[in-house]
């Protein structure tokens, strides 16, 4: 028997107040832990997949949609560039590296990337079996796709055209894994790396088809060979300014940079998660209050409790303590009942993700949750301070003489 | 240990002198002085912590928590005087009002003369010195009555405890040598 017991047995016996209380702050919770995981999930998996890429060089369309397509590899691109301009850029003196994306195909979801060495060099890949891609039709893949889709080396696949789905698969070539990737916590875990040529090759085969009836201008496309994007870094931060504006004015392709987009697209989103923020500090503010009702109003039936607690010898402060402590256990429960739900919510939405690319988790824990629950503990207090102060206005005599 | 009745009709003052004595009711003249310790020369707290050891008090109504059974309410008693749980203490006086096996109900499962033995029972875990009862028996029928009377008279006797009742009750006159009347 103690001051906890007395709260305790005092809230278990209130039990539906109690549990609404509780579940108005765990929702409260949940929402703010679901945004806070879920933005620094986003914002950790944005930085780290652009860590190293200064600038993007695509077909000219949204500056955002390039971004995405071919650093995040979310969206579709927005078109191909000629690959002749594109290695003439490639060799432009401001540029350290630059690393060809030839994409289109996709394997179970996973996207199917054409590159190079410069690759594995930009995104300092290693090895965990096997080895990198060489001739045509060799892939290496990343771990993720490995566990997923249990591919191992020497199996054989067939890629499909499209970024998503197996609708249409390309059945004259099959793939075969040279190599898998040690997991990396990047983006490039989820791709499936082969070189150019290959994608060439499926897409040849394709049109092959079609060239059985005369059709001169799209074989003309084809032996203009065409790549989907560029991704550039500089070999000094001097270029920011230049390089960028050169690529965008005097050739037929744009440039676009991954800092500046990405910044664009949190603004975009932003005001959803603005909106939510205060959704859930409104539902705190009513749990707050439904919390200081419940015991406000409680505290005329409970008068008597008190008074005789104070006549069996405890004291104003004493039992000011018990009726904060009592507000303070609710929402202590209830921040932890939230973030416990915030989590398995989080986890839930990530299995149902379709885009294995930007998967979300709730088995991380982020230092911002620990503020959660002080501020669940600080709601406690604050919703229980004016009930507790009636402690002082009590007359235990008059209390305990009247007839209830 | 004396054992004195207080008795007068209702609105003489029973409840107000109770009240005073038990520490409960600032006087606005005179002292009240329980073992040579003057009570109204106390601090607040200190005064809620010597009631709780020294003085066990009886009201009209119960009062138990209804949130806790009846062995948890005596040993907030205890708890609220800064005492030790007595374990054995308390199942002992339970025995002793005959309502040990009343010790893991709630205050909801009992009728109005078992609730005033609880009450009777708590008064009592502390060893208080004195007993104060204020009108104990006014809700009880005539059989729970006397033996609430006759439980605080031999409690308090056993205990080494001086008794004040309060009352209007004639059936608790009999029992009694000592009155005051008010």
């Amino acid at each position: 028997m103690n001051i906890f017991k007395i709260s305790y047995k005092n809230l278990a016996r209130n039990k539906l107040t109690t549990i609404l209380n509780i579940v108005l702050v765990a929702f409260g919770v949940a929402i703010l832990s679901i945004l806070f995981l879920a933005s620094d999930q986003i914002s950790n998996k944005l930085e780290k997949n652009a860590k190293d890429i200064d600038l993007v060089v695509g077909a000219k369309g949204s500056p955002l949609q390039l971004i995405l397509s071919s650093i995040y590899h979310i969206d579709y691109p927005t078109g191909n560039i000629p690959a002749k301009d594109a290695y003439r850029l490639a060799h432009h003196p401001m540029v350290r590296r630059a690393v060809p994306l030839a994409l289109g195909d996709n394997f179970n979801g996973f996207r199917i990337v054409g590159t190079d060495s410069a690759f594995v060099n930009l995104y300092g890949l290693s090895l965990q079996n096997g080895v990198f891609w060489q001739k045509d039709l060799e892939v290496t893949i990343g771990s993720t796709v490995a566990s997923t889709s249990n591919l191992k080396i020497g199996d054989t696949f067939f890629g499909a055209h499209g970024l998503t789905g197996n609708g249409d698969i390309h059945k004259q070539h099959a793939y075969l894994v040279k190599g898998i990737l040690k997991p990396q916590g990047n983006i490039t875990d989820n791709l499936i790396l082969t070189n150019i040529g290959s994608v060439y090759k499926m897409h040849e085969e394709k049109h092959g088809e079609i060239d059985l009836h005369p059709n001169l201008p799209d074989k003309k496309e084809i032996n203009d060979k065409q790549i989907t994007a560029l991704l550039i870094q500089y070999k000094s931060p001097m270029s920011v300014v230049l390089f960028p504006r050169m690529v965008n004015q005097s050739t037929n392709m744009q440039a676009a940079s991954p800092a500046m987009e990405s910044a664009r697209l949190f603004s975009l989103i932003g005001v959803g998660i603005d909106t939510l923020k205060w959704f859930a500090i409104l539902i705190m503010g009513i749990a707050a209050l439904s919390i200081f009702i419940s015991l406000y109003n409680a505290m005329k039936e409970r008068k008597y409790d008190l008074a005789i607690m104070r006549c069996l010898g405890a004291s104003k402060v004493k039992l000011f303590f018990l009726v904060l402590f009592e507000g303070i256990l609710i929402t202590f429960i209830g921040a932890c009942f939230g973030l416990l739900a915030g989590h398995l919510a989080l986890e839930v939405i990530g299995t149902f993700q379709e885009s294995s690319q930007a998967k979300l988790t709730g088995l991380t824990i982020i230092r911002q949750e620990g503020y959660l629950i002080w501020i669940g503990l600080l709601i406690g207090a604050v919703a229980s301070l004016i009930p507790a102060m009636q402690i002082y206005k009590v007359d235990i005599a008059e209390t305990l003489t009247k007839d209830r | 240990m004396e054992q004195w009745l207080l008795l007068g009709a209702s609105g003489s003052g029973k409840s107000t002198l109770l009240n005073i004595i038990s520490g409960l009711l600032k006087p606005t003249e005179g002292q009240i002085l329980i073992n040579n310790t003057e009570l109204y020369e106390l601090s607040a707290k200190r005064m809620d912590r010597f009631r709780g050891k020294h003085i066990g008090i009886v009201f009209q109504r119960p009062h138990l928590i209804r949130s806790l059974d009846v062995l948890d309410n005596l040993e907030l008693a205890a708890v609220m005087a800064g005492l030790k749980i007595d374990h054995e203490r308390n199942l002992a006086v339970l025995n002793d009002l005959g309502i040990a096996d009343l010790a893991r109900k709630y205050p909801d499962q009992l009728s109005q003369g078992q609730l005033q033995r609880v009450s009777v029972a708590r008064a009592l875990v502390n060893r208080p010195d004195l007993l104060v009862a204020d009108e104990p028996t006014s809700s009880l029928d005539d059989e729970n009555a006397a033996q609430v009377i006759q439980m605080l008279t031999s409690q308090a006797k056993e205990n080494g405890a001086a008794l004040i009742i309060a009352t209007h009750d004639q059936r608790v006159s009999e029992h009694f040598t000592k009155t005051y009347l008010l």
